[in-house]
């Protein structure tokens, strides 16, 4: 059904919102400063960040939405207040053959376990594969990232791929799992 | 001389992109107003990208956008715009988006996109202006059919949303058409 | 030392990026070969076009990638490319692999299966990589065989990750460890 008024962007605690290029900044610079939120959010080596940097880092992003055409990209902010809690993207998409990654993370350490990523992701599918009409998408996870194994298979993602021992920190080897899912088994999940 | 600008409840105007940027942020966030106006995926851009998007239109020689803001109260509801695809065919596109639903509905439209027309056959000495919608877009039809716009055309599931196919349709005005409904008004 | 870039029946040398670019543009006439190497739409090419391409791969000279051409022993042909890509800023040593023989008529001799072994030895006792991963289309079942010859695993599918033909098929993923490939010279 095609359902032009149920907002794309607002869920009961949370919104998805642009960047701010004022306030975001310095937030995000604390976080790249939290190894084990970059831990879990991202696979290259962690790497704090001056805001002076991060600023950099939305140039490009805005430029790679601009050029590219294949990365969407949201804030995550509280709808009391609209302070920035998190991240939310689809990125690598491959239009001809219908494939997206997601990526999402809660970045300040008080917004998580309050059942945020679900609402966030909830939103993220809703776009790829009502919006962008996506086939697939797909997540790829390290191992050893509890919470994100546990909200997407609560969301029905299927396990698709294990690279074995991809990656190695903390002095130990990890395998990093794809996770996938159907626009249809979405649309399944959503009308049951 | 009359005031091109100025209709019976809007009035056409200049507006300043940090202005621009800021209301478009805010109105972007309306999923039903961007489905109705927009073909492109929902985003939500920086107010910063906007007002460059805003700015580099405004260079663009082919580009007439306007702001829209209210007779009564000076509120800025919406934008619209002609884009000429063609000088020498002297053939424009129409744009329009209220971004501020409280004013759909009410006329408000239909005046800015009967300054935006007026402004394109008066003051750019357009031959024909053209433009596209959503086919589950009724009150826009209604509204451009009130002005003169005849229906020329349907492409089929050009749209996809929430996996549902759906039309275009096209509709155009000629210029002695609109001079002739203006003789008559 | 042994010579890490030679093989049996080819040798891997430096990219000469007019001669590739000329070979892919050439090559890009052939859909079936770009429907086995390649997600993306099968696209006309020209020679100039392609050329830019690996001008552009040679500016950036990126440490991470190792652009090859394969070349056969016996008189130096052209036969085809494979790259090595290492993913994540060196950080976790996993990298990825493509591999290419252009000619039709080259397919089925070994030129590949020799071409990946060069590459592998080169992975692991040359840039000490800890995994090299590869992807592989379902409906490729020849690739597939030789990589398997070679030592990579299955380590699962992405479903329905292409559409060609109207049909969906999915992208296989395998993967090899330096253990698994230190198993097998032994």
């Amino acid at each position: 059904m095609l359902d032009i008024q149920t907002q794309l962007f607002e869920a009961t605690d949370i919104r998805f919102g642009p960047i701010d290029h004022e306030t975001h900044p310095e937030i995000e610079s604390k976080w790249t400063h939290d190894a084990e939120f970059m831990r879990l959010l991202d696979l290259k080596p962690v790497r704090p960040l001056s805001p002076a940097m991060i600023k950099k880092q939305y140039e490009a992003i805005e430029k790679e939405i601009e050029e590219d055409k294949n990365l969407f990209y949201f804030t995550i902010r509280a709808r009391e207040d609209d302070h920035l809690i998190g991240k939310a993207m689809v990125e690598w998409i491959d239009w001809t053959n219908g494939n997206g990654f997601i990526r999402l993370g809660i970045g300040a350490a008080e917004d998580r376990r309050k059942g945020y990523g679900s609402q966030a992701l909830h939103m993220l599918l809703r776009y790829a594969f009502g919006e962008l009409n996506l086939y697939r998408v797909t997540a790829v996870v390290p191992a050893y990232n509890e919470g994100a194994l546990r909200l997407f298979q609560k969301f029905g993602f299927v396990e698709e791929v294990r690279r074995r021992q991809a990656l190695n920190r903390d002095g130990q080897f990890w395998d990093l799992i794809s996770f996938g899912l159907l626009n249809t088994e979405w649309q399944d999940q959503a009308r049951a | 001389m009359k005031d091109i600008y100025r209709g019976t409840l809007v009035r056409l105007c200049d507006e300043s992109p940090e202005i621009m940027a800021k209301a478009f942020a805010k109105w972007d966030r309306d999923t039903e107003q961007h489905r109705l106006a927009d073909s492109d995926p929902a985003m939500l851009l920086s107010e910063k990208k906007i007002k460059e998007i805003v700015e580099k239109r405004a260079e663009n020689k082919q580009s007439a956008p306007f702001s829209i803001r209210t007779l009564a109260e000076d509120k800025l509801i919406g934008g619209v715009g002609l884009w000429v695809h063609s000088w020498s065919h002297s053939d424009a596109w129409l744009g329009i988006s209220i971004g501020d639903r409280e004013y759909w509905g009410k006329g408000y439209g239909t005046d800015a996109m009967r300054l935006m027309v007026q402004y394109g056959f008066i003051e750019l000495n357009l031959r024909r202006i053209s433009l596209g919608l959503h086919a589950y877009n009724e009150r826009a039809r209604k509204s451009y059919e009130k002005i003169g716009f005849k229906m020329e055309g349907r492409t089929r599931g050009d749209g996809l949303r929430d996996g549902v196919r759906f039309d275009s349709l096209w509709m155009g005005i000629l210029r002695e058409e609109w001079l002739a409904a203006q003789e008559l008004a | 030392m042994k010579d890490i870039l030679k093989g049996n029946t080819v040798r891997l040398s430096a990219m000469n990026h007019e001669e590739i670019g000329q070979a892919m543009s050439a090559q890009a006439r052939d859909s079936e070969l770009m429907r086995l190497m390649s997600t993306s739409p099968s696209r006309l090419h020209s020679a100039k076009t392609s050329v830019k391409f690996f001008e552009k791969m040679i500016e950036k000279n990126s440490p991470a990638e190792y652009f090859f051409s394969i070349r056969a022993l016996e008189d130096d042909r052209l036969l085809g490319d494979i790259n090595l890509d290492v993913i994540n800023n060196w950080s976790s040593r996993d990298s990825f692999v493509g591999l290419g023989i252009y000619d039709r008529a080259d397919w089925g001799k070994g030129y590949g299966t020799d071409a990946m072994q060069i590459t592998l030895r080169f992975a692991f006792t040359e840039l000490n990589l800890h995994r090299v991963t590869l992807t592989v289309f379902e409906y490729n079942p020849r690739a597939i065989r030789s990589y398997e010859k070679v030592g990579f695993k299955h380590e699962g599918r992405i479903r329905g990750g292409l559409i060609k033909d109207g049909k969906r098929w999915d992208m296989f993923f395998m993967g090899i460890l330096h253990n698994d490939w230190k198993e097998l010279q032994k």
